[in-house]
């Protein structure tokens, strides 16, 4: 299974009780926000409205089809604008 | 399809500019040249405290007055519940938005927006705003980030309760929000160090300094259809946040950008189109708005200011084993500086096992910050590029060697978790060690300078349409406002693809109803993202030519090559055909299929991140503390360069800008929190007199995620100047000056200290 690290640390924490590594059961994207809603109710939709994702290393905004595999590091990191 | 290895023949050459006659000859529409019949002038009152409840706003005389159609205070503006978005270019709270546009029970900050009156003429809208009778509970205010912090500080939001912490503070304060990253053990990795170096450092909020203030000109039709000429950075967001804080449908405003004269982040958000719709909906008439500079200084967003430090710790060879940082990033009236971004881009230059970030957004009673270039690197880069000098210092190691050893490559783990990946730090650093700036002597009394920088360059959804007209020229339309020259790369990437010459290809902004969804144009996108877009198109253009060709030939379209802006039979068993061009095909489209043209909406993944390294060379005036650049060389990574003049334009501007913020730009504010400089006169940005000839170097490392390599290039140039020059002044006097800016009296006050 794919493992979720928090890497904002306690931004998001507050939805984990602390926790700041766990496994998901997911193969896309979409499914896991859908899945972080289901266990830590809030994270999902925080992830979803103010959050980007590093899949192994790689940065992605906004992409419900992202791929993941089984092993999959993915952080959840804070969306990235500009100026 | 990939033109990474291709032979080019537009992309990478320097036509001249597609904006560069209207905007010389002064034919170019800006959004304060636009008209409409009948139209009015809108303005604003602003809050003269710095923090105060608003205990009655009487209008009633300002109504009355003659030549005055319509007066608007907070009541006339819907509540908006609290809800976070991600529109503009960072986070953004709807209801804060609503707030920061017009205030309802309370001014936070010199400058808010309170009322606003629409008038036949610009004299009887001034005088009908004298005539607003506002009756004010001053309350007290703070405008330091660290005083904001301090227990007993005046609170802005009696709702704020700082997130990010656990448990659940108990009482409301100005800190909106921690974040921490961490990786390894930091503390261990200190225990390993044989030298550690800590410093704090202090940066002022800076405003981005765009020449063309905030304008829009609004009109409400009776049935309900808005429309809005505005400056912005992204008409779709103009869109998205009127519909939002008014109760509109997006389907019922259209928005047409107009010419923008400067952003550079500052216009990713609205301050007067929902004011403007709001007055051309109470008035029937056209409502047109324009911030005087002064206006632009007190009421729209500077980036943040900061409060810092940072503590490196590394082996006697030069390796760093750990490195911490601490930021407190002022975030003006309301939550929402790059904090983020701050957190992760300092240390994102370097391969470091051991790492440990907190940051604080806070807020203070200042106008609310907006983006501006790389929001929040240079900020904590400043700081760390300061330190890694006074390392490299105590360890005898060069500046540029200690970079060199520990360099992030291909495969570094970042602190905040992605692995950098197809990036040209180490080319930007052997570029620095081979170029003539950094092999040369220092003159006698000068000293010198090196910073490196890092931005992540973002993707995201983007538009663009194709079309071959009917003589078989092409027009290119897309949604992203052009304000770093993006009709020029994008127009050059379809002509590439097409095989024609970039003259062949008018590339033009489409309005929101005329195009799909385009984010703004930020974060070093649009020739990434865009760009794709508008390649993809081309190429869906190009499979049709070739259709159309072989249905004009009737041979199967496999048996079609399109070569130098023409189908051509491939080989001889296609037969023998004249090549057909786009004029012979576009001439015949009605009989081929129709109109010729396709659109391509893409959300591009995959930006490249950017690394810049810059050298700089000042001397130093003793006795008048000026100092004076006098050689500055930037280096970037651009993986391809377009059209080449509009990086280099983009790196010296961004070069240019950094010097302004290192030595000389700050907002001074007096005892009661009213700003003292809210002008050019005192608001020092750089002249051309004060400018060095910056040198941009490109280092073109290819991005293989776009189809010509391109990666961002407007940020990353922001990024090093401070510290670049901070370490230069170093060099040149001995003394490090961690507190921006590095102006003539601090650098006087310093060097008396020094004695």
């Amino acid at each position: 299974m794919p493992t979720v690290v928090l890497s904002s640390g306690s931004a998001v924490q507050q939805f984990t009780a602390g926790q700041t590594e766990f496994e998901v059961e997911a193969t896309t994207f979409r499914r896991l926000i859908l899945e972080l809603e289901r266990r830590f109710p809030g994270l999902g939709k925080q992830v979803e409205e103010s959050m980007a994702i590093a899949i192994d290393g790689e940065i992605f905004q906004d992409a419900y089809s992202a791929e993941l595999k089984p092993g999959s590091e993915i952080y959840l990191i804070p969306k990235i604008g500009g100026g | 399809m990939n033109y990474i290895d291709s032979s080019l023949k537009v992309v990478g050459t320097r036509p001249i500019r597609p904006d560069g006659v209207d905007k010389v000859t002064g034919r170019a529409v800006f959004a304060a040249d636009t008209r409409a019949s009948g139209m009015l002038w809108g303005k604003v009152l602003r809050s003269p405290h710095a923090h105060a409840r608003i205990v009655s706003i009487d209008t009633t005389k300002a109504a009355a007055l003659k030549g005055v159609f319509a007066v608007v205070s907070g009541v006339d503006f819907p509540e908006i519940a609290s809800e976070e978005a991600f529109v503009g270019e960072g986070p953004m709270n709807f209801r804060d938005l609503s707030l920061n546009c017009m205030a309802r029970d309370k001014v936070l900050y010199e400058g808010h927006a309170l009322a606003a009156v629409a008038a036949s003429t610009q004299a009887i809208a001034d005088e009908a705003l004298a005539l607003i009778e506002v009756t004010y509970e001053v309350l007290p205010h703070v405008i330091d980030v660290e005083d904001a912090m301090a227990p007993g500080a005046p609170v802005l939001h009696a709702d704020m309760f700082t997130s990010g912490v656990s448990p659940k503070p108990e009482k409301p304060s100005n800190i909106a929000k921690v974040v921490t990253f961490k990786k390894g053990d930091v503390e261990a990795g200190f225990k390993e160090a044989d030298v550690i170096v800590e410093g704090s450092y202090t940066t002022q909020p800076v405003h981005q300094a765009y020449i063309e203030p905030h304008a829009c000109l609004a009109s409400y039709a009776p049935d309900g259809q808005v429309q809005i000429h505005t400056s912005t950075q992204g008409h779709f967001m103009v869109r998205a946040y009127t519909a939002k804080l008014l109760g509109i449908s997006m389907s019922n405003i259209r928005v047409n950008p107009a010419e923008i004269g400067g952003g550079f982040g500052g216009k990713t958000l609205v301050y007067l189109e929902p004011v403007a719709v709001t007055l051309s909906r109470k008035s029937g008439r056209s409502v047109k708005m324009q911030m005087t500079r002064e206006d632009v200084f007190r009421a729209s967003g500077p980036t943040s200011g900061a409060a810092m430090t940072v503590k490196i710790g590394a082996k006697k060879d030069g390796t760093i084993v750990a490195a911490q940082q601490v930021l407190k990033f002022q975030a003006g009236a309301f939550p929402g500086s790059p904090i983020g971004p701050g957190c992760m881009c300092g240390f994102a230059m370097y391969d470091l096992p051991n790492v440990d970030v907190v940051g604080y957004d806070v807020v203070s009673n200042r106008p609310k910050v907006a983006a501006y270039r790389a929001p929040g690197a240079p900020i904590t880069s400043f700081a760390v590029e300061s330190l890694m000098d006074e390392l490299a210092i105590k360890l005898g190691i060069d500046a540029l060697t200690l970079r060199e050893m520990n360099a992030a490559k291909n495969g570094t783990k970042t602190h905040y978790g992605p692995v950098h990946q197809n990036i040209g730090f180490t080319a930007v650093l052997d570029a620095v060690k081979s170029h003539p700036h950094w092999k040369s002597p220092l003159k006698e009394g000068h000293g010198r300078g090196l910073a490196t920088g890092f931005w992540f360059n973002i993707g995201g959804e983007s538009s663009a349409q194709v079309h071959v007209n009917e003589d078989g020229t092409v027009t290119a339309a897309t949604g992203s406002p052009d304000i770093g020259g993006s009709r020029a790369s994008i127009g050059m990437m379809v002509a590439e693809v097409l095989g024609v010459p970039a003259t062949a290809v008018r590339t033009i902004v489409a309005d929101t109803a005329s195009i799909g969804f385009t984010f703004l144009t930020g974060g070093s996108r649009v020739t990434f993202a865009t760009g794709m877009a508008a390649t993809q198109a081309a190429e869906k253009v190009v499979e049709d030519l070739k259709r159309r060709a072989a249905q004009t030939w009737d041979i199967p379209v496999e048996a079609v090559e399109w070569k130098d802006g023409m189908a051509y039979p491939a080989g001889s068993n296609a037969g023998a055909f004249e090549p057909l061009d786009l004029a012979a095909l576009a001439l015949k489209a009605g009989r081929t299929g129709g109109p010729i043209l396709a659109e391509v909406s893409v959300n591009a993944q995959g930006a490249g991140p950017g690394f810049g390294a810059h050298i700089c060379d000042v001397s130093v005036d003793k006795e008048t503390g000026h100092v004076k650049i006098e050689r500055y060389t930037a280096i970037q990574d651009v993986g391809k360069a377009i059209h080449p003049s509009y990086v280099e334009g983009q790196i010296q501007g961004g070069a240019a800008q950094g010097i302004g913020w290192a030595l000389s730009e700050e907002y001074i504010y007096n005892t009661k929190g009213q700003m003292e400089n809210a002008g050019f006169l005192d608001y020092r940005v750089p002249v051309a007199s004060d400018m060095p000839m910056i040198e941009a170097v490109l280092v073109e490392v290819p991005n293989p995620r776009h189809p010509f390599g391109a990666r961002g290039v407007g940020e990353v140039p922001i990024i090093p100047p401070m510290a670049a020059i901070a370490n230069a002044i170093r060099s040149a006097t001995g003394l490090r000056m961690p507190d921006l800016p590095m102006s003539p009296p601090k650098i006087r006050a310093a060097l008396d200290a020094a004695g």
